[in-house]
C-alpha cells in the first residue's frame, strides 16, 4: 500500500465524511433546538438527489439544478414545519416518531409515482469531469474535490452563522430557553421554521450534489438516514461540531474499513460508535 | 394620569383544575414603580405570566398601550416596551456573557436606543470583567445583574423584575436595589415582586396585594402601612 493509494482513501474518507455531515447537521440541529426526532430527515437528501436528476435534465446544467432545487427544499422545508412540525414541538417523542416514519412512506410513494422505480444517473458537470493525475495509474477525480471543498464551504458557514451572528445566539438560545427568548421579544417560531428549512436544505442539497457519484435510487434516504443518526449520537446530540468531527471519523472508519477488513466493512461504523460510546456516554461534545 | 402601559381586566387564570386567579385587575401607568405583594402560591407570577402572553387566561383581557393583546404571542407583547425578569433568572448558560446580551439588543417603542452594550457595562462593571464567561459560570448575583442588563438592552418601558433579589448574599442584593432605583430613576416603569416588603414599599409609587387570586389592596406605601389588617393578615408584618 503506497502513499498515493492511501492518500486516495483519505480523500475518499473526507468527502463522503462531509456529505454526511450536511445531512447529520441537519437532524442534530433540529433534534437540540425543538426536541424533534426527524426519521424524516434522510428523505430530504433523497428528494435532493431526485431533484438534481429531474431538474438537470431539464436545465442541462447541474448548477442551475442545484440552485433551483436549493429554493424548492427551503419552500419544502417551510411548508413541512407550518403544516406538520409546528404541532409536534410540544408532544411527545412517540408522536414525533410515528408522524415522521409517516412521511417516510409518504415521500417514497410519491418519489415511486414521479420518479419510478428505477435507478438513475446523474452526469457530473462536463467543467469538473476530469481527473488529477496523482502517479503514473493513479489520479483523482476533481468532483469528488469539488464535493469536499463546497461542504467545507458549508461548515465554515454555518459556524460563523451559529456562532457569531446574532441570528445564531438567538437559535442557542432558544435551544436553552425557549420562554425566556420570547420574553425577550424574538419570535422563536419563525427561528423555528428558519432552522428547520436549513436543515432540510442542507439535506437535499447534500443529495444533489452527491448524485452524480452516487447516483439516484428508491431507499436512498434510508441508508443514510441511519449512518446520520450513528454520526449525531457520536458527536453529541445537538452539537453541530460534535456532528462533524463525527461525520469525518464515520466517514474514514468506512472508507478504511471497506480497504483494510473488508470481510467486517458492514460493521466498522457501529464498532466506532460502540467505543466512542464506551468512553463518552454522551458522546464527543455536550450538547451545547 | 399619564398613559397606561399595561393593563389587565378580570383575568381568571387556571393551572389545570386550580383557579390561581380570581378576576384580577391591574395596570400600570408610565414610568409608575408598582409593589406586587403577598405571600407565596397567591398569585403573583402567575399573574405576570398571564399579561405577559406566557400563560393564557381563561377569562378576562390583558391590553398593552390601550391595545388588545390577550391572544398575542409574547414576543408581540414584549416589543410593546416590556421586558421580563423571571424568578430563577433565565439566563442563556449556553451563551457567554457578552452574547447573552448582545442577543436582546433592540431599540425601544419609539426607536429610542438609551440602553446599548456599552451602558449595561458601564452600569453593570462586573459583568464586563466577565463577558467572554458562559452564563453558567456566574455566581448568583452576577446572574441577575445579567438577567436585568439584559432586560434593558430591549430599551423596556416597563421592567418586571419577580423575586430579583431572591437568594442574594445581603451585600449582592443591596447592590441590586440600588441598580433598580437607577433604572427607576431613568423613567422606566417597574413592577417589584420581592420578600424584601421594607425595600418594595419605600421603591412604589403604589403597592398591590394579592391574596389567592384577588386583590385585597391595592394604594400607596403609607395606606399600606396605616392598614394593620391588611400588613398582619396577608403579609404577616
Amino acid at each position: 500500500m503506497d502513499i498515493s493509494f492511501i492518500l486516495i482513501q483519505l480523500l475518499n474518507g473526507l468527502q463522503y465524511g462531509l456529505l454526511l455531515f450536511l445531512v447529520a447537521s441537519g437532524l442534530t440541529l433540529v433534534f437540540g433546538i425543538m426536541g424533534i426526532i426527524n426519521l424524516a430527515h434522510g428523505s430530504f437528501y433523497m428528494v435532493g438527489a431526485y431533484l438534481a436528476f429531474s431538474l438537470s435534465a431539464m436545465t442541462g446544467s447541474l448548477l442551475l439544478a442545484v440552485l433551483l432545487g436549493v429554493v424548492l427544499s427551503v419552500v419544502l422545508g417551510i411548508v413541512l414545519e407550518r403544516l406538520l412540525f409546528r404541532h409536534l414541538y410540544q408532544r411527545d417523542h412517540l408522536y414525533q416518531v410515528l408522524l415522521t416514519y409517516g412521511l417516510i412512506l409518504v415521500f417514497e410513494e410519491l418519489r415511486s409515482i414521479i420518479w419510478g422505480d428505477d435507478v438513475h444517473g446523474v452526469a457530473i458537470p462536463a467543467l469538473l469531469n476530469f481527473s488529477l493525475p496523482l502517479t503514473d495509474t493513479l489520479s483523482y477525480p476533481v468532483y469528488r474535490l469539488a464535493i469536499s471543498g463546497v461542504c467545507l464551504a458549508l461548515a465554515l458557514g454555518m459556524y460563523v452563522l451559529i456562532q457569531k451572528t446574532r441570528l445564531g445566539m438567538m437559535i442557542r438560545a432558544g435551544a436553552s430557553n425557549r420562554e425566556m427568548v420570547q420574553s425577550l421579544g424574538i419570535n422563536i417560531k419563525l427561528i423555528y421554521t428558519l432552522v428547520f428549512a436549513l436543515g432540510v436544505a442542507l439535506a437535499a442539497f447534500a443529495g444533489m450534489i452527491a448524485a452524480p457519484v452516487s447516483s439516484v435510487f428508491p431507499n436512498m434516504g434510508a441508508q443514510v438516514l441511519i449512518i446520520c443518526f450513528v454520526v449525531v449520537v457520536i458527536g453529541g446530540i445537538g452539537s453541530v461540531r460534535g456532528a462533524l468531527l463525527a461525520a469525518i471519523l464515520i466517514g474514514m472508519a468506512d472508507t478504511f474499513g471497506k480497504v483494510l477488513v473488508p470481510e467486517f466493512a458492514g460493521m466498522t461504523i457501529y464498532v466506532l460508535m460502540a467505543l466512542v460510546l464506551l468512553w463518552r456516554p454522551e458522546g464527543l461534545f455536550k450538547r451545547a | 394620569m399619564s398613559e397606561t402601559l399595561l393593563r389587565a381586566d378580570g383575568l381568571h387564570t387556571y393551572y389545570g383544575a386550580s383557579h390561581v386567579l380570581r378576576g384580577v385587575d391591574f395596570e400600570v401607568a408610565k414610568g409608575e414603580t408598582i409593589g406586587l405583594m403577598g405571600r407565596n402560591g397567591m398569585g403573583k407570577t402567575t399573574l405576570i405570566r398571564s399579561m405577559l402572553g406566557l400563560v393564557r387566561p381563561r377569562q378576562g383581557r390583558v391590553s398593552v398601550r390601550g391595545e388588545d393583546m390577550t391572544d398575542a404571542p409574547p414576543h408581540s407583547i414584549a416589543r410593546r416596551g416590556i421586558a421580563y425578569v423571571p424568578e430563577g433568572r433565565g439566563i442563556f448558560p449556553n451563551l457567554s456573557v457578552r452574547e447573552n446580551l448582545v442577543m436582546a439588543a433592540r431599540p425601544g417603542v419609539d426607536g429610542r436606543r438609551d440602553w446599548d452594550f456599552e451602558r449595561v457595562v458601564a452600569t453593570f462593571p462586573r459583568l464586563g470583567e466577565r463577558l467572554g464567561h458562559g452564563g453558567g459560570q456566574l455566581s448568583g448575583g452576577e446572574q441577575q445583574m445579567l438577567t436585568i442588563g439584559r432586560a434593558l438592552m430591549t430599551n423596556p418601558d416597563l421592567l418586571i423584575l419577580d423575586e430579583a433579589t431572591e437568594g442574594l448574599a445581603p451585600l449582592i442584593a443591596r447592590e441590586i436595589w440600588s441598580i433598580i432605583k437607577t433604572i427607576r430613576a431613568s423613567g422606566i416603569a417597574t413592577v417589584i415582586v420581592d420578600k424584601n416588603y421594607g425595600a418594595v414599599m419605600s421603591l412604589a409609587n403604589r403597592c398591590v396585594v394579592l391574596v389567592k387570586g384577588r386583590v385585597v389592596f391595592s394604594g400607596s406605601a403609607a395606606e399600606l402601612s396605616s392598614n394593620p389588617e391588611v400588613m398582619h393578615r396577608y403579609l404577616s408584618l
